[in-house]
């Protein structure tokens, strides 16, 4: 049945007109070249400029066109699509800058060596040097902080979940929504003002203390979701065979919902080890290796990068240096992530969804 | 305004898996068509092809003719979205937008598609509510959220959303099958007044709902589980529940399977 | 017809957020197991509490000390000297700087993080939607020294352009005036902060997006919607409540941010009414900068002001969930 017959009988109803679907590659196209023909007629040479300007252009001509040809509720969700796919590559440039640079960067002086010395009696501004002893210092304070952290965390989402009734489950639930908040560098201040009543000095498990409460929240919410998850019907089902309640819990709630805790627990680890601001003030941080984490000032990675970079005056080897352990760190942390989400993926309640 | 449906060769996907097959048949405006046939025959799946539904399910697509009076549904340059216009739909489950109230539920569809003056508004939200056999309930609470009404309130006031622009066809799928006797006795009763002004077709498990409601019966059945749901057999509702012509047929409506 | 009264089907909540009603009873618990059990979670919840309470407590305890001996106004005075007799500081250049910089992040990421979690759950082509899901959710884990870094050594030295572009045609608002220095203002801060927020608001706004009910989709869809007024329609009111506290955690961490702003920002203690001028100062910045040389007293001092970070953060987060709560009534749908 030929289209053409049944429009000569009356106007159709489901027509609309409608642009071809290259119309929003060819506007593009034209507030690109429009973009650079102003900025260069006006000489501006910043290339955010002229990319402003083009998206600029992007948008008023697509709607323009859209509302002439198609009407306004189309040349709306047209100019919603064009906002969004502009959003969406605006943000991308700096984050993919920031992983190219960092990785180009990073892989300068990044080597064994690197990972297998401390920066010792090497100066600030001189070549050398490495972050064995920040990577120490990291692995134990964070260890440290995951051991405090992940229990009591998990510990409290149990209570919340499966006992929390009334107003302490209340008070518990609003002062971790609370806690969730808290500045990093808050919790280390703190910490410090522990140490300066106890007229303490630096040591890692300080920071220890201070990256446990940063987690703690982190590790309830997700534990949180993760049991909520368990159908009911699971719990009802062992508690009607008999099975006391906190062997459900053991034996029926924690298996199904383990892979989520352990995801959850290990992605709090990744946040805490970028932490650099409680660090900063408990741990000091320290150019030697120091293994004892209860005893004297430590390093840290994030710490590391942090004062290679300001204590250096611009000098290129501490910035190479900074960058490398800027990759080691995020290298770290991803594997984290990886791996969490692996489990989490492995682990998961084989549900339709 | 209730218009006729006309399909002819309709297949539809699920990406590889083909849902239903080579499926035509004739809705007449004015009247209730139901679907019957057991679990996933497709009967769902034909009812979304019939406003375009079907393809916002990912890998969705369709092929076939579907003529909303000898206009192709699926015809080059058709926009989905006047599609939906025309043909309106009411869910299994009632979904009325749980942040507006029940006025702005009503008029959502209104408000879409141009200014209307408030009070042009608020004659057709009563008329609609009224149609819906609602408005007696809810006069009183329009500036409620619809989410506070019962089940079979929520339904009806889906209705009334799905009534107020005025489509020429109502899709129903299992509009009944998340609601009591009584809520399903009262969108039944809405069903025999509606088609007075709409074409409807009505998607349902419960065969006696069928043989209460409809004026027209199709039959799905599908040869083994995997397989493409196919149309048996469409006929007057009192043929098919009396007489059928083919013997599966039969078999599924006195209850030998399905 | 009295339906109303009879029927009693439940409303279409989705089940993920109130898992039925919990039937336990925590007084039940007679076993010995059960008692140790409940013992031992009940007094992790209650150790949560003692240590936000001991935060509160001994932060307040040191900042006392610090502020009775202050020469100065601890809220007005435009100085931080505490090494020096007497010692005189104040917050006010901080606190102006750490809200002038989180409403630039908040106003520049909020929308864009939106923007993008739309993209991911209803525009983007299906095979790109999940790696660039993905990606981003890792990129909320690259912590704020790296951001620091980058926005130190690469962002900086890009803005001269912009900050150029701003100053010619918007120099005349004052806001956007741009003198002379590098720019290490707190544009730029804002700006950073922005990139760094971006991933959180947009994994939580996208979670919150994925679970609108597909049926609150198609009801729309149904009446003749077009993808936008969908989005409109159905998913922007459901998921609401889920970008106001995605924005609130991001503010918080914009707030709280320290490193990042300490790498980009050049200090001063005063107040530029310029966005583009460098200058200026953020409590956890302040607190970073001085620390090392600071003396006792002088840690006091810094102490001080955290608390004030503490207290907004408290109040930024008091506020979200008020709003969440509130809504969450209304919409019967977010609980």
């Amino acid at each position: 049945m030929s289209t053409a017959a049944v429009t000569d009988k009356r106007p159709s109803t489901l027509r609309a007109a409608s642009l071809p679907k290259w119309t929003p590659w060819a506007i593009a196209a034209g507030s690109i070249a429009l973009g650079l023909g102003i900025s260069a007629a006006a000489g501006l040479d910043s290339k955010i400029q002229w990319a402003l300007i083009a998206a600029l252009l992007f948008i008023l001509g697509t709607y323009g066109v859209a509302a002439r040809v198609e009407g306004r509720r189309q040349a709306k969700d047209r100019v919603a699509t064009s906002l969004v796919w502009v959003a969406f590559l605006l943000a991308v440039i700096p984050l993919v800058s920031l992983i190219w640079v960092t990785v180009a960067r990073g892989v300068k002086v990044l080597d064994i060596h690197f990972l297998t010395h401390s920066m010792g009696i090497v100066a600030d501004t001189e070549p050398g040097g490495g972050i064995y002893h920040a990577i120490i210092g990291s692995l134990e304070q964070v260890g440290l902080a995951t051991l405090i952290g992940a229990p009591i965390g998990v510990l409290t989402a149990i209570y919340l979940v499966e006992y929390g009734r009334g107003k302490l489950a209340k008070a518990v639930t609003f002062f971790v929504d609370v806690m969730t908040g808290i500045p990093s560098i808050v919790a280390g201040l703190f910490i410090l003002s522990l140490m300066l009543i106890f007229e303490m000095q630096p040591f890692g498990f300080a920071g220890s203390l201070a990256l446990a409460i940063l987690m703690m929240p982190v590790v309830v919410r997700s534990t949180e979701e993760m049991l909520k998850l368990v159908p009911n019907e699971l719990r009802e089902a062992s508690l009607a065979l008999g099975v006391p309640k906190w062997r459900t819990i053991l034996k029926v709630v924690l298996p199904t919902s383990i892979g989520g805790i352990t995801t959850g627990i290990m992605l709090a680890v990744a946040r805490i080890a970028g932490e650099t601001a409680p660090v900063l003030l408990l741990v000091f941080g320290n150019p030697f290796i120091n293994n004892n984490p209860f005893e004297g000032a430590q390093a840290s990675l994030p710490l590391y990068i942090y004062q290679q970079f300001a204590n250096s005056a611009g000098s290129g080897a501490a910035y190479d240096r900074a960058w490398a352990a800027s990759l080691t760190l995020i290298a770290f942390v991803m594997i984290l992530n990886l791996v969490a989400r692996g489990i989490a993926r492995w682990k998961a309640p084989k549900t339709g969804r | 305004m209730a218009k006729r449906i006309d399909v002819s060769g309709l297949t539809a996907y699920y990406g590889s898996h083909k849902a239903i097959e080579d499926i035509s048949m004739t809705v007449e405006p004015r009247s209730v068509t139901a679907f019957i046939g057991p679990s996933g025959c497709g009967k769902s799946t034909f009812l979304r092809t019939l406003n375009r539904m079907h393809e916002v399910t990912p890998g969705g697509r369709v092929e076939g003719k579907v003529l909303l009076d000898d206009e192709d549904l699926y015809g080059t340059g058709v926009d989905p979205v006047s599609v939906r216009r025309e043909v309106g739909m009411v869910f299994q489950r009632p979904n009325p937008f749980p942040t507006m109230s029940i006025f702005d539920n009503v008029a959502a569809g209104l408000r879409l598609n141009g200014n209307y003056r408030k009070s042009e508004l608020s004659d057709i939200v009563e008329k609609s509510l009224r149609g819906a056999n609602l408005w007696n309930e809810v006069k009183d609470r329009l500036n409620k959220p619809g989410s506070g009404l019962s089940g079979g309130q929520q339904q009806r006031l889906c209705i009334a959303r799905a009534i107020a622009v005025e489509p020429k066809v109502l899709l129903m799928d299992e509009p009944c099958s998340a609601l009591d006797p009584i809520s399903t006795l009262a969108i039944e009763d809405l069903i025999g007044e509606l088609k007075e002004r709409f074409t409807i077709v009505i998607v349902t498990h419960n065969m006696q709902q069928a043989a209460r409601v409809s004026d027209r019966t199709a039959f799905f059945n599908l040869a083994a589980v995997g397989q493409p749901g196919r149309l048996i057999e469409i006929d007057d509702t009192e043929r098919i529940f009396s007489n059928p012509s083919v013997q599966a047929t039969e078999d599924y409506i006195s209850g030998r399977f399905g | 017809m009295d339906i109303s009264t009879t029927t009693d089907a439940s409303p279409p909540t989705p089940p993920q957020h109130k898992p039925a009603e919990r039937k336990r009873d925590a007084r039940g618990a007679t076993r010995p197991g059960d008692r140790i059990f409940l013992g031992l979670s009940r007094g992790s919840g209650i150790l949560l509490l003692v240590i936000m309470a001991a935060i509160a407590g001994f932060l307040t305890y040191r900042a006392a000390i610090a502020i009775g001996k202050d020469h100065g106004n601890f809220l007005t005075t435009f100085e931080w000297n505490t090494n020096v007799q007497p010692p005189t500081f104040g917050i006010a250049v901080l606190a102006f700087g750490t809200i002038v910089s989180s409403v630039v992040a908040m106003a520049l990421a909020v929308p864009v993080a939106v923007a993008i979690a739309l993209f991911i759950t209803h525009y983007a082509p299906r095979r790109m939607s999940g790696p660039v899901a993905y990606v981003i959710d890792l990129l909320a884990a690259v912590p704020s020294i790296v951001y620091g870094l980058w926005g130190a050594l690469v962002l900086v030295p890009h803005m001269n352009g912009l900050f150029g572009w701003l100053n010619d045609f918007f120099g005349w608002t004052g806001l956007f005036s741009w003198e002379e220095g590098a720019p290490r203002s707190m544009l730029t801060v804002g700006i950073l902060l922005a990139i760094m927020i971006l991933p959180i608001i947009t994994n939580v706004s996208r979670e919150v997006f994925r679970q609108v009910p597909q049926m609150h989709e198609e009801a729309a869809l149904a009446l003749g919607a077009t993808r936008w007024e969908v989005i409109r329609m159905s998913v922007l009111p459901f998921g609401r409540s889920g970008v106001i506290s995605a924005s609130m955690l991001g503010l918080g961490r914009a707030l709280g941010e320290t490193m990042a702003v300490a790498t980009v920002l050049s200090p001063s203690f005063d107040i530029q009414a310029s966005l583009l001028n460098p200058g200026g100062g953020t409590f956890a910045q302040n607190i970073a900068s001085k620390f090392s040389e600071a003396n006792e007293f002088g840690r006091d001092a810094l102490i001080a002001s955290g608390l004030i970070l503490f207290v907004i953060t408290l109040v930024v987060n008091g506020a979200a969930r008020l709003i969440i709560a509130r809504r969450a009534e209304y919409s019967g749908a977010n609980a």
